[in-house]
């Protein structure tokens, strides 16, 4: 510690600190536009000059690093007048044109304009006029307004872990751009609209559409993924603008990712269920919600009657929220039902009943970043988890060493120290493979059951890593726990990370997935899981939030289910086609926007929210709509007052953190089968096609993560199969065969397709993980 | 021509024969490479070494005149890896010195640098050479390949436990490259802009490692101190101005070109050996140390000796050595909106007094020029130039800010005349005659 004086006030700061960290600290404000706290040091900004004491000349306070003794002066005059002087050059090139600017109102350099610039401008030389650029779908340019303080090339090249924006030419000429001809493409692109402190980079779907000063500010938690990005949800009139990350250092730090940013969209979208319809003589009518709510209620009480409880199947969308969740399952297994799940991409429920608790990241999600070992198991991880990367991204930056075991070796930007790759099928031999290095490594007894397999030397290298860390984890993706062995992913997951001495965590697949558990809404005693229950239809479905065809592990099979049901009750923001076909009942539910709720972030962190704006239409709360379902059933346990009653009834009590999270799991018996020769798909969940909401956002939708799907192969596959990258091909499964553009992926392993799953061109494939047969058109 | 005239010749004694000396041979007919070998054979400590340079007094020629000794004991003994880096990137308008000894005395430099390497503990070098002379840099990698083949260079050089190699690194032109932290960007491949120090490239240098870089003439001095000893070397100079100094004298004389002599050698006697005043005109202004150093008018240098102390004394900088002579037929407001224009032309971009400040300089100087100036601009310039001055990460704010500066203090009434009349001072058809389309000597 060094002790230190700034403006007269003395203070001890940190060995290393600069002096505007100790200026915060002690809550002086220093202007500045290129400082960020997140981002390395550029000093050029020079906004942030100070005095300090025996230094001839003014000193950056962000690049100048305190030293015992050392006085520092803000607002000397030898430091106003550095500061000032700093202004009027920001300002001579700078358009002034904050009447049509959509930064004016919440503009560093108009806010720091007030304080330190002139009235009027000395400079009466023509002003710079700087070419805007192309950045993609949601960050528009205004160029000419641009300071060059660039945070945003940082933030792409440090934090989104790619550079994609540069600063050309020089001088005066300097323009901020990204590669000739490229977009920005990071699904964290929309951090730099934060960044950027003037107004050169705003965001494009929100541009000119309200001026900020007239929007409402709720704070409000992602409902995306399972990460619990803490936001700020804007609105005017009861509509909602904008969307923009709260800091939570504990969770998001102070990023969102563009799903979470721009998904907003998608809850003004015409898809919108704003009345209740019901189903009758095979026409669609809108009907009054006590008309709707009897209808329902009748029907499932009638299928629960004449052929019992277990004839109904509770589908619920793991991005419910946990007060929806709990009244659902309390609904349904009042009605005699045990068929609950909200695993509805899950395909292997074999852990079921060995579980010692409810499946979590096993860690604070602040704790990744001091992990030293790292190996994530069977995840797109950059795509289905872009915050939990970038945080990796940093460890592996310091002496953190991350590897990846995974059926496609995406970039992920992180700079990995060891990689396996293998067909999906190969996924649990090969990490059986690692957990029997490791168990060698350590002096482990080896299980008998993994004894026998040799070890490749992917597998050794990983494991090399790991057993040479101190603080290390097993993290299992959203594929590994879609996967038909999840189980024994598990299983071999939690033996490495026992040998280990290390952690097992869970990256949760939605925002509420651990909620799910807390609310109980899997399946009880006896009761079907979602693929059971879809394999072997029942009477009657409960929907809530889930688009059948497009969230579930099977669209086909899901599709051809509900078809046969009897009676489909759907709770749903938005109606498409398919369900129009399936359903009897359409409930229209509030989006997190417009209800109160919680949400359980895969660390176990309870998240409540209010709502931003009001319902639409006369959608209401999803809460609200099965608590009234519950009391038109004459079940007892359904006159909670508000959702935190509910919330607190499914958590025992008010927690920050859910109880009974646990990672264990019951020996699984290990088997390895040999796919060798037949072409396995590999599905991935798009970013932006991963959930309602999101799929509903146009401008997420023209974004190049949103690309048509193709069948992508690695080379040696494509020409196994006569095939080049761009020939049409059928890819068949299960006797349905769909025709794709054939695409190149040499981050596949051989004999492996890779298809998409959750977009309506993919669904008549069927089950995510199969076995395909591809032909060229 | 490769010289002209010299005082105490040391870096320019291998230049007599022109472009037909700088072979390795004649390097080492002239002695070279025996300062080299004694180092490693008698295996002379690197303290001792060190010592010895401080001794000398040397002082870096590139243009800060910082003492080499004292920048070479910085470098961290403990650490694996270290380079040196040898700052060819003479971008300096006025300066051509470099250029011609690494045209005619190659080997100096590469001697001078494995020298440096051995005092600093560096395994690798690299000389870092202006774009612009593209020919040069062909020489040296050349002169490397000669050099190497001779064992000066590699693994365990003359059979001794050193071993170092160097290599050759051509920049594109960027003045902004020759600051030493954006020259280390660009070997780096990255951008070419200045970083933020301290750290200091002998704690965080080329790749992060600790470095040390020096001007090219500072590293062929090398040789010729261990040579003649650093006591020798102070002695050839005055106190704390050691040694001989290249000048390149550009502009208004007789016969422009460079010469060696002895700091502290009167700038008159300089003046003489570079032919003269052309056609015989009266001497107007002189820039003493390349175009970013301050103007003096003729009275002031007349009484100038040519070392760091007594330049800085009359205000302005010895630098890189550049002399730029300007005769009566100069306009010295035409002079300053072109060095104005350089230094908006070569502004890196990062800061923000740099970025927009020398735009604005140069737009209000050009005004002047034009006949459009107000008079309220001469107080804006020197307004504006303190606004500059010493806010940003390198020193080129600065070096765009003297020359207005200076001009302007020295030159004012010609700037007010202009405003006034919205003409130069000096009729055009004087300025012609002195542009150098006419012979000298014809008026």
């Amino acid at each position: 510690m060094v002790e230190i004086e700034i403006d007269g006030k003395t203070l001890q700061v940190e060995d290393g600190s600069t002096v505007i960290e100790a200026a915060h600290k002690l809550g002086t404000y220093i202007p500045h536009f290129c400082y960020h706290k997140k981002l390395s040091i550029a000093a050029n900004c020079r906004m942030c000059l100070v005095q300090v004491e025996k230094a001839p000349k003014p000193m950056p306070a962000c690049a100048t690093i305190v030293t015992n003794g050392m006085k520092v002066f803000t607002h000397s005059e030898l430091a106003v007048k550095a500061q000032k002087a700093v202004m009027e050059f920001l300002l001579i090139n700078h358009p002034l044109d904050c009447p049509i600017c959509d930064q004016g109102g919440e503009c560093q350099l108009q806010d720091l304009a007030v304080g330190y610039g002139d009235s009027a401008s000395k400079y009466e030389e023509e002003k710079r006029v700087v070419p805007d650029k192309d950045l993609g779908p949601l960050v528009s340019t205004d160029m000419t307004r641009c300071i060059n303080c660039t945070r945003c090339i940082r933030f792409t090249a440090e934090i989104a872990g790619f550079m994609e924006l540069g600063q050309s030419y020089r001088g005066e000429r300097a323009e901020v751009m990204p590669f000739i001809g490229k977009t920005v493409d990071t699904e964290l692109s929309g951090n730099i609209i934060d960044l950027c402190p003037v107004g050169a980079l705003t965001s494009k779907p929100f541009r000119f559409s309200a001026r900020t000063w007239e929007l409402s500010r709720r704070k409000s938690v992602s409902p995306h993924d399972a990460l619990g990005s803490n936001l700020i949800v804007q609105t005017k009139h009861d509509k909602v603008m904008r969307v923009l990350p709260l800091e939570n250092e504990a969770v998001n730090e102070c990023w969102i990712s563009d799903k979470e940013r721009f998904s907003y969209q998608g809850l003004n979208s015409a898809d919108r269920l704003t009345k209740p319809m019901v189903k009758q003589g095979g026409e669609w009518k809108e009907v009054d919600w006590n008309v709707a709510l009897d209808y329902a209620a009748h029907a499932l009480r009638d299928v629960a009657r004449n052929h019992g409880g277990a004839a109904i199947g509770g589908l619920l969308s793991p991005h419910a929220t946990l007060e929806e969740m709990f009244l659902a399952q309390k609904l349904l297994r009042s009605l005699g039902s045990e068929n609950i799940d909200l695993r509805l991409r899950h395909s292997d429920f074999s852990a079921d009943g060995k579980r010692a608790g409810i499946p979590s990241l096993g860690m604070k999600i602040a704790d990744i970043s001091a992990l030293d070992r790292v190996l994530v198991v069977g995840s797109f991880l950059r795509k289905d988890h872009p915050l939990i990367a970038q945080r990796l991204r940093q460890s592996a930056k310091k002496a953190a060493q991350v590897s990846i075991l995974h059926s496609a070796n995406d970039e992920l930007l992180i700079n990995l120290t060891a990689r396996a790759i293998a067909p999906p099928s190969h996924l649990p031999a090969l990490l059986a493979q690692v957990a029997k290095a490791v168990c060698a490594a350590k002096g482990a007894a080896v299980p008998s059951d993994i004894a026998s397999l040799s070890i490749t030397a992917d597998a050794q290298a990983i494991a090399d890593s790991l057993v040479s860390g101190s603080n290390s984890a097993v993290l299992l993706g959203n594929f590994a726990q879609q996967h038909p062995q999840a189980a024994m992913l598990h299983a071999l997951g939690r033996l490495i990370a026992t040998t280990l001495g290390g952690r097992l965590g869970f990256l949760g697949e939605a925002a509420n997935s651990v909620g799910g558990y807390v609310a109980r809404a899997v399946p009880g005693n006896g009761g079907l899981n979602a693929a059971a229950m879809l394999k072997d239809p029942r009477q009657a479905y409960v929907v809530l939030g889930a688009e059948a065809d497009l969230d579930t592990a099977d669209g086909a099979q899901a599709l051809a289910a509900l078809a046969k049901a009897a009676v489909t009750v759907v709770l749903t923001p938005f109606r498409t086609p398919a369900m129009l076909d399936y359903a009897a009942v359409l409930l229209p539910t509030a989006p997190f926007t417009e209800t109160s709720g919680t949400f359980v972030n895969t660390e176990g962190r309870v998240q409540s929210f209010y709502a931003a704006a009001k319902p639409l239409g006369e959608a209401r709360p999803g809460w609200k709509v099965l608590r009234v379902l519950g009391n038109l059933l004459e079940q007892a346990g359904f006159d909670q007052d508000s959702s935190e009653d509910v919330r607190n009834e499914a958590l025992g009590g008010k927690r920050e953190f859910v109880a009974g999270m646990s990672n264990g799991i019951e020996a699984v018996a290990l088997s390895f089968a040999d796919g060798a020769d037949k072409l396995e798909r590999v599905a991935d969940v798009p970013i932006y096609f991963a959930d309602p909401l999101v799929r509903r956002s146009p401008a997420l939708q023209q974004a190049a993560d949103s690309a048509v799907p193709a069948a992508r192969m690695n080379a040696a596959t494509l020409a196994k199969s006569g095939l080049a990258a761009g020939d049409a091909v059928k890819v068949g499964a299960g006797g349905t065969v769909i025709t794709l553009r054939a695409g190149l992926d040499n981050g596949l392993p051989d004999n492996v397709v890779r298809v998409a799953a959750a977009h309506a061109d993919t669904i008549g494939l069927g089950a995510m993980f199969a076995t395909l047969t591809v032909e060229k058109a | 021509m490769a010289l002209i005239d010299t005082i105490n010749p040391l870096l320019t004694t291998g230049w007599t024969k022109g472009d037909a000396g700088w072979g390795i041979k004649d390097y080492e007919a002239r002695g070279g490479y025996k300062q080299l070998r004694r180092v490693l054979e008698s295996r002379m400590t690197q303290d001792d070494l060190i010592a010895e340079v401080k001794t000398s007094v040397l002082r870096g020629r590139g243009g800060a005149g910082f003492p080499t000794g004292l920048k070479w004991s910085f470098m961290p003994k403990a650490a694996p890896l270290k380079y040196v880096v040898c700052n060819t990137d003479e971008g300096e308008p006025g300066t051509f010195k470099d250029r011609d000894l690494m045209r005619f005395d190659p080997h100096a430099v590469i001697e001078g640098m494995i020298i440096a390497g051995y005092a600093v503990g560096a395994k690798a070098g690299y000389n870092y050479i202006h774009g612009e002379i593209f020919e040069v840099y062909q020489r040296f990698e050349e002169a490397l390949d000669q050099a190497r083949a001779a064992g000066y260079l590699g693994n365990n050089i003359l059979g001794s436990e050193f071993s170092f190699d160097l290599f050759a690194h051509h920049g594109w032109g960027a003045y902004i490259c020759g600051e030493e932290t954006g020259l280390l960007e660009s070997i780096e491949g990255k951008k070419g802009q200045p970083r933020y120090k301290p750290p200091f490239p002998a704690n965080f240098g080329l790749y992060g490692k600790p470095t040390t870089i020096n001007n090219t003439e500072t590293f062929a001095a090398i040789p010729f101190i261990l040579g003649m000893g650093g006591e020798a070397y102070l002695n050839l100079g005055k106190p704390n101005n050691g040694g001989t100094k290249l000048f390149s004298v550009s502009g208004h004389v007789n016969r422009p070109g460079n010469f060696e002599v002895p700091m502290g050698t009167p700038f008159s006697k300089l003046l003489e050996m570079a032919g003269g005043m052309r056609g015989g005109r009266k001497l107007k202004a002189v820039i003493p140390g390349g175009s970013s150093a301050p103007v003096l008018p003729a009275d002031v240098i007349m009484d100038c000796t040519m070392d760091y102390d007594s330049i800085a004394k009359a205000g302005s900088m010895l630098g890189s050595g550049a002399v730029i002579v300007m005769d009566e037929t100069v306009c010295m407001v035409k002079a300053l909106e072109r060095l104005s224009y350089f230094y908006y032309e070569e502004s890196c971009g990062q800061c923000t007094p740099c970025r927009e400040g020398s735009g604005w300089l140069y737009r209000v100087v050009h005004r002047i020029e034009h006949g459009e100036g107000r008079p309220e601009d001469l107080d804006l310039l020197n307004r504006v130039t303190d606004n500059m001055m010493g806010k940003t990460i390198c020193a080129l704010a600065d070096a765009a800010a003297f020359p207005v500066r200076s001009f302007i203090k020295h030159f004012k009434s010609e700037f007010e005349y202009h405003i006034e009349n919205k003409k130069c001072l000096v009729d055009p058809e004087t300025q012609r005659m002195g542009s150098g389309f006419f012979k000298a000597g014809a008026a």
